[in-house]
């Protein structure tokens, strides 16, 4: 079985934490099943650094078009790697980007596809996976009826494994066709932590009162280098932006904390964040559905028990380094 | 300007998920549907563009008889056409290209499906289309400007978004910025009536092409007790998160 993973680096060609955490997946999966894996990146500063994840071979593109993500572009790419180098089966994480292509990748190298994929595959006939359904509810176990296959790698479901071995990267440059979407500007909301990358989400509901409260959440989310989430009637009520808005209507969240200060926990709220390893809420209402599907839990006012906590961290941070 | 916004069919927010048949199957019983909330912001950004450019609404939907009490709220809402394709569909590959088939028989300038079902939650009807299709795309969308020919639209980025400008025809992956919340519309007396009328076509299809096979499900194991922490002993729970939950 031949592997091929696309490992994305972010806008200093440092690969991104989800490209590691392919790797060190998809490197399992080689090593169980007597296969071999290579990896795929556009304009990685350092190519080798994927040896440390296991990767034999790195084949690193450079382009100037392909600094910017453009669907057509990359795709087109990524399938004539495919190809020519004889893959079996390419593994995407779920960034906004690699599920952006996933869908058009599967039809131009007519692979299954299966996303939110949680467990290593099973080889037999058929190759099946486990995947995460109706938003955190169920799993769903899925057997796939082609030769070629697309995995889309949930993320934090497999964690960053280092396995060191000696391996190649190599230089490419393909030939690239203009595309018919034109970028005009990027806004970028804050350079914090964004709700995707974040290992700790610091999240506020209706029950912080106002948006002149949320130097609450915002302290707290950063002495824990944390990023900041909403519920959604926060979002609609225009306290907070849409893109901080968590639930299953809104962002999923697979982050290893999850903090809720003041949010109920309704169903669609919790669809959102049942993926995340562990949760926390903050409530003054002991029977707040929130307490069912948290780890831990405290039951008090966040005007007083946040100050108190990021005081405490502050102790904790500065003991700990 | 002919818009077609695919429509899919998903249990309502608040339901209860089992499964029946040796959990191969998902139980309907019971089960409110409503219009998957990403299609209905697309759907309801295809009215402005009906009432401001002109625009006619065809929806769609690839799936069995009992989704046409969702078809006909989207006429009722304000889509001019429905079309449902009978056949029930094995996976996301399968409603793709059976909504590919038909746009190539029927040309539109902006076709609107949804970033993501919430049921299935595969994301990846939209980019299959573009591909089969060769129709430019842009997923994620949360605005869209179109006069003539030309397209103003932003798409939601990892910390803010992207703005581009391109030309139809297009297809979007949608999701809320399209429109907001406050602006879905409830469908009144007037357009449940006028609903009844409007056409509802059916074409039946025998064509079986898909990728993947659904086994079957599991459901979550029932999470363990919630630990208590005393509201004036937050440094337990620090305590706790980091030796016990290895989570700071
Ligand atoms: C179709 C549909 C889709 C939806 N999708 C989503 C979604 O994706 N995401 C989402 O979040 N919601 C979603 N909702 C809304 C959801 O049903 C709830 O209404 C929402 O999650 C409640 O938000 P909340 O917990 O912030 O507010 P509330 O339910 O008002 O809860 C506020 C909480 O704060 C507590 N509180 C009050 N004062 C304090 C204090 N001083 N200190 C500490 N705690 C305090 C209260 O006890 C209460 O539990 C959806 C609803 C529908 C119908
Ligand atoms: N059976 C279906 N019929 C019509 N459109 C669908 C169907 N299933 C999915 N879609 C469209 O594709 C989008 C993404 O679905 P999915 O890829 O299943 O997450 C949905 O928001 C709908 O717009």
């Amino acid at each position: 079985m031949k592997i091929l993973i696309f490992a994305e680096t972010d806008e200093n060609g440092n690969f991104k934490k989800d490209a590691l955490e392919i790797a060190s997946y998809a490197s399992q999966v080689s090593s169980e099943n007597g296969g071999s894996l290579i990896a795929l990146s556009f304009n990685a500063s350092e190519p080798e650094r994927l040896s440390n994840y296991g990767v034999q071979k790195t084949i690193n593109a450079k382009n100037q078009e392909l600094n910017n993500f453009d669907p057509e572009i990359y795709s087109n790419c990524i399938s004539e790697i495919f190809k020519s180098e004889n893959c079996d089966l390419l593994v995407l994480s779920s960034s906004s980007n690699s599920k952006y292509i996933g869908g058009i990748l599967s039809v131009k190298i007519d692979a299954g596809y299966v996303t939110n994929v949680i467990s290593k595959p099973t080889m037999g006939d058929r190759i099946s996976v486990q995947r995460n359904t109706f938003t955190n509810k169920a799993f769903e176990n899925v057997e796939i009826m082609k030769s070629k296959v697309i995995l889309a790698i949930s993320k934090n479901s497999y964690g960053l494994k280092e396995n060191q071995i000696n391996s190649e990267a190599i230089e490419t440059n393909f030939n690239i066709s203009e595309s018919r979407n034109k970028v005009k500007s990027v806004e970028k909301t804050s350079n914090k932590v964004t709700i995707a990358d974040a290992d700790i989400v610091v999240s506020g509901g209706r029950g912080l009162k106002g948006p002149e409260n949320w130097h609450l959440i915002e302290n707290l989310a950063d002495i824990l280098g944390g990023a900041t989430a909403c519920s959604k009637p926060v979002s609609d009520l225009g306290w907070r932006p849409h893109s901080e808005h968590v639930g299953q209507t809104g962002k999923p969240v697979s982050s290893n904390l999850y903090i809720a200060i003041g949010i109920s926990g309704a169903i669609q709220h919790l669809a959102g964040v049942n993926s995340s390893k562990v949760k926390v809420v903050i409530n003054t209402d002991p029977e707040a559905p929130f307490f069912k599907a948290a780890d831990y839990g405290i039951v008090g006012d966040a005007f007083e028990v946040v100050p108190r906590l990021i005081d405490k961290l502050k102790e904790f941070k500065s003991s700990n380094g | 300007m002919k818009i077609l916004v695919c429509i899919s069919h998903v249990p309502d927010t608040t339901s209860k998920i089992n499964f029946t048949e040796n959990n191969s199957k998902f139980d309907k019983s019971g089960v409110q549907f409503v219009i998957n909330p990403n299609d209905e912001f697309g759907l309801t950004r295809a009215i402005w563009f009906k009432e401001k450019n002109n625009a006619t609404i065809d929806v769609i939907n690839v799936g069995l008889q009992d989704t046409e009490s969702t078809l006909r709220k989207a006429l009722a809402i304000g889509a001019d056409r429905a079309v449902r394709i009978n056949h029930d569909p094995k996976d996301g590959l399968s409603v793709a290209k059976h909504i590919s088939d038909y746009i190539k028989l029927n040309s539109y300038d902006l076709i609107i499906a949804g970033r993501e079902s919430i049921d299935y939650n595969g994301g990846m009807v939209p980019g299959m289309i573009s591909a089969f299709t060769d129709i430019n795309f842009i997923d994620k969308c949360i605005d869209l400007k179109i006069s003539g020919n030309n397209v103003e639209a932003s798409r939601e980025i990892e910390g803010g978004k992207e703005n581009i400008s391109t030309h139809l025809p297009l297809i979007i992956g949608g999701q809320k910025g399209l429109v907001e919340e406050s602006d879905l519309r409830i469908p009144n007396m007037r357009g449940i009536m006028m609903a009844r009328k409007k056409e509802l076509l059916v074409i039946d299809s025998d064509e079986d092409y898909f990728a993947t096979h659904s086994k079957d499900f599991e459901k979550p194991q029932p999470k363990g007790e919630v630990t208590i922490v005393q509201a004036d002993e937050v440094e337990k729970l620090i305590d706790l998160l980091h030796n016990e939950a290895k989570a700071l």
